[in-house]
């Protein structure tokens, strides 16, 4: 065990954990945060994904030692219930998902792509979520969603 | 979240509802009123009282009690439109809760697509007779008769005097509410009648509108809790450790191997169920990882899994069953001009949720045992799990949390017998969180089916005869109903058997029911279990159970037929239906397809390198009417099969909310368009080796097509199910459409790269005489 400093949602949380348990454990059981979420554990489907410096990353895999020091945002910090993020406004707007379970990897990599790449072609859209999963089929409502968010952000820009 | 261990009595408390009888009982205004019964923490409530289904709160919120479970598709929404309209209030002013034993009534939980067709009836009829009783009591209270008064946004008011009004809240929040409900049928069709009288559909302002989804917000934001964000004070973690082969029996464990691990706290054994409990999650993992196990090793189970369709037919049927007989189809095929004959074969498939699925039990010492869950039918559950541990029903409560998704008997039962059985050998709450391989491995599986087929025609080129034989596993080895014991995996793996077992037929009549053919002969067998318990090939529900399998077979063999009379595929189709519905879907879609109207195969792409097809197939299911055309190229040097579009036309009836259709079906037809081109369960001679999303695929970004959905409202007809059908006929469309592109019919799905080059290089003829 060892004491690691992560700065998460904008506090520092100190929390003493093995430095090889995955960030996602030490979210969800050391700090009780409910998003990220466990989906397969081997990075293969993108529940569990957290921004981190603005990145998508699958905290299922990733050493807590490794994210210490790092900016770690959550789906909860992206936006508040008054204020959602753009990409969220889109995603409510579409009516996107059925389960949901899956929205933490499509949610926080459409933001991670749209930050870097605000108009993504059809093809690039494709391949930046090629990795990830959702197990209902909801894709045609999500990538509309993503479609919008692109859009409004053409025209607050 | 913190635990919820409210009885439902203390929520109502809680809530602000006053049990007190009441003031006004008076017969006329309240037609009988029921006793005071407080019911025992793990009895469910009756629902022969209205307020074991609706309660008003002081401050006029409705809250709605349904056995009824969202798992994705909006049901809680369409519920919520439903109580409102009947009650007249604004849909926010509605709370439903769902699910948890103790507070709703058993509704036979979430199947066969009919919680709005069947289980929203005894809440609408609910909601009209509180508004009824609301309506007599505002009578009373505002000094005017009932038809004087009018109801609107939870308000009552007189008729041309607004000002003499009173609210719902004010007058009857808190207070007992109640009538006797006339209690019909039970399970999915339990029904309650009471004074009230329904709306007329053609009134409707509520139903019928695109709500958004209650939970879609809460969702986006990170705010909605599933059952993995249970946290019980005292809980432990625990994983569970699987025999290395269907039918190993367990030789010993080294707890050695785990004792070191920081966290760790135990190893249960019983029979062949091995889990490890832990502090922690993350230790319990480590553990999962580390444990060493030895097994005997078994007879293989399973043959090899390029034999499986050989196997299925040549294996001596566990039972046989004649499902139609109309006419002589023997004689009239031995008399037809010209046969056209096909096998068709389509492979185990499985839930493989996005969460791999989660619970959390706490087993106390005298059995009164709480679960929490998302497994889709909560009663039964907790009738399964009181007979695993051999207590009273009374005992048990299950509350239902939702998980992801579902589709049918998913393994989220069986993931909480694992969590009840931990829980009564460790004495306390534990959480066990199934990793990807347990649920995709380990969880139940859909049949794999196989169907022979036989058509005549005469020289008319009529089809004069049709004959249909099945072999498939049993739907329903594994009932969908989880209330016994042998239901689930760990009480299978301590040596319970399975008892309650069905056996549920692959059928032409059900499933070709928009067919009328003169002479019709079908049977159907069901393949014996490969292992009598504790197999990872024991089957059961899984989205349209039998639907897309049998569907493949009926409508690929249907554009045989259309091929072979060398006529246009819906011409050939509409030549044997005579059903308006049927036809109603066929015509919209063709519209919005813009149909080509020409025999298959597409004669202009059959040389290119890239071809492309389009093919259409029908569903009908409990009433609800589909036709889905598709769109495909296919690389003829590749093999790959890409779907460029997917047009379908959906008449459900009444529908409660389009937008929530809408998405519903279009998530249909993206899974199903994965069933259709990937989804295949692999499996070696001991032991399933579909593990993970790369040895299981589904659909991904890259194969979603164009999606069209067209929506089709019948307001005077009942709402029938939109939750599965749409799955039903997706793979035969794909299939006809690469048939159309390439000239080349598959007969065993999914339709892989290998696949299709494999037919291209060996052509399988449509056998003729």
């Amino acid at each position: 065990m060892a004491r690691t400093s992560l700065k998460i949602n904008g506090s520092v949380h100190d929390v003493d954990v093995d430095p090889a348990c995955p960030l996602l454990y030490v979210l969800r059981d050391n700090l009780e945060m409910n998003n990220p979420r466990f989906g397969c554990g081997l990075g293969q489907c993108g529940a569990c994904t957290v921004l981190i410096d603005n990145r998508a990353v699958r905290s299922c895999m990733l050493p807590a030692s490794a994210a210490a020091g790092k900016e770690i945002v959550t789906l909860e910090w992206l936006g508040t219930d008054a204020n959602p993020h753009p990409v969220q406004t889109a995603f409510i707007d579409a009516q996107a998902f059925q389960c949901g379970y899956c929205l933490n990897g499509w949610v926080l990599t459409a933001k991670a792509l749209l930050d870097k790449n605000p108009h993504p072609t059809d093809a690039e859209m494709r391949t930046a979520f090629e990795s990830l999963i959702c197990r209902c089929g909801s894709h045609v409502q999500i990538f509309s969603a993503v479609r919008k968010a692109s859009e409004s952000m053409k025209r607050s820009a | 979240m913190s635990a919820n261990t409210l009885t439902r009595r203390d929520f109502v408390k809680g809530t602000g509802g006053l049990l007190i009888g009441f003031s006004l009982a008076d017969s006329a205004v309240l037609p009988c009123l029921l006793a005071e019964t407080a019911p025992s923490t793990g009895a469910t409530p009756s629902p022969a009282r209205l307020d074991a289904w609706l309660r008003i709160e002081p401050d006029g919120m409705i809250q709605v009690f349904t056995g009824k479970v969202e798992i994705g598709m909006g049901v809680k929404t369409g519920l919520t439109q439903i109580v409102a309209e009947e009650l007249d209030v604004a849909p926010s002013r509605v709370a439903v809760v769902m699910g948890d034993t103790s507070m709703t009534t058993d509704q036979g939980g979430v199947g066969g697509s009919n919680s709005i067709m069947w289980g929203a009836k005894p809440l609408r009829n609910v909601g009209a007779s509180a508004r009824s009783l609301l309506l007599q009591l505002g009578s009373r209270k505002l000094g005017a008769p009932v038809d004087q008064l009018e109801t609107r946004d939870g308000i009552i008011s007189v008729k041309g005097d607004p000002s003499r009004k009173i609210s719902y809240g004010d007058l009857a929040g808190g207070t007992d509410l109640n009538e006797a409900l006339k209690v019909s049928g039970d399970g999915f069709g339990l029904d309650v009648a009471g004074a009230g009288t329904p709306k007329d559909p053609s009134t409707y302002t509520v139903v019928g509108k695109s709500l958004p989804r209650v939970d879609i917000r809460p969702k986006v934001l990170g705010q909605f809790q599933y059952v993995g964000d249970v946290r019980v004070p005292g809980m432990l973690h625990a994983r569970v450790i699987r025999p290395a082969a269907v039918g190993a029996n367990l030789v010993g464990v080294d707890e050695d191997s785990v004792k070191g691990i920081p966290g760790y706290v135990k190893t249960v054994v019983v029979g062949n169920f091995v889990g490890v409990v832990a502090q922690t999650e993350w230790a319990a993992l480590q553990a999962q990882k580390a444990f060493k196990a030895t097994w005997s090793t078994p007879q293989s189970a399973f043959p090899a899994q390029q034999d499986l369709y050989k196997y299925m037919r040549s294996t001596e049927p566990k039972v046989t069953k004649e499902t139609v007989r109309k006419g002589d189809a023997a004689a009239a095929l031995s008399s037809a001009v010209k046969t056209v004959k096909a096998t068709y074969e389509f492979p185990f498939q499985t839930h493989a949720t996005m969460g791999p699925g989660c619970a959390i039990a706490d087993v106390h010492m005298d059995g009164v045992t709480t679960i929490w869950s998302g497994a889709q039918k909560p009663h039964a559950l907790r009738a399964g799990l009181a007979d695993m541990l051999g207590v009273p029903v009374e005992k048990v409560r299950v509350i239902w949390i939702e998980d992801a998704g579902s589709y049918g008997r998913a393994g989220y039962e069986d993931t909480a017998a694992d969590a009840v059985l931990l829980s009564r050998e460790i004495g306390k709450p534990v959480r066990v969180q199934w990793t990807r391989a347990d649920m995709t491995a380990w969880g139940p599986k859909a049949p794999a089916v196989s169907c022979d087929i036989a058509a005549g025609f005469d020289a008319q080129g009529t089809v004069t005869a049709l004959q249909f034989t099945s072999h498939a596993f049993s739907g329903a080895e594994i009932l969908p109903q989880p209330n016994s014991a042998g239901n689930f995996l760990a009480a299978q793996l301590t040596g319970v058997a399975n008892t309650k077992t069905r056996d549920e037929f692959v059928e032409w009549g059900e499933m070709a029911i928009a067919y009328g053919f003169e002479n019709v002969y079908a049977n159907a067998h069901i393949v014996p279990p490969f292992a009598d318990k504790s197999s990872s090939l024991r089957t059961t529900h899984l989205r349209d159970p039998e639907g897309p399998a049998a569907t493949f077979a009926i409508e690929s063999f249907m554009d045989e037929l259309a091929a072979s009379a060398g006529m246009d595929p819906i011409e050939f189709r509409l030549r044997y239906i005579d059903d308006e519905r049927v036809k109603g879907v066929l015509t919209k879609a063709s519209e919005k397809f813009k149909w080509d109207a020409r025999p298959s195969p597409n004669k202009s792409s059959s040389t290119a390198e890239i071809a492309t097809g389009r093919g259409v197939a029908i569903g009908i299911r409990g009433g609800t009417h589909v036709a889905t055309m598709a769109e495909v190229e296919v690389n003829r040097r590749t093999g790959a099969v890409r779907v460029k579009r997917l047009v379908c036309a959906h008449d459900c009836g009444l529908i409660i909310n389009p937008e929530a259709v809408r998405g519903t079906v279009e998530a249909n037809l993206i899974q199903s368009l994965g069933r259709s081109l990937k989804e295949e369960v692999l499996f070696d001679r001991g032991n399933v080796t579909s593990v993970d999303w790369r040895t299981y695929q589904v659909a991904r970004s890259g194969d979603i097509p164009q999606v069209d959905v067209i929506l089709i409202n019948h307001p005077e007809i009942p709402p029938s199910g939109a939750g599965e059908p749409s799955t039903r006929p997706t793979a035969a469309a794909i299939n006809n459409a690469i048939f159309d592109a390439i000239g080349v019919r598959l007969r065993q799905a999914p339709f892989t790269a290998a696949r299709v080059k494999a037919a291209l290089a060996t052509p399988v003829s449509v056998s003729g005489a």
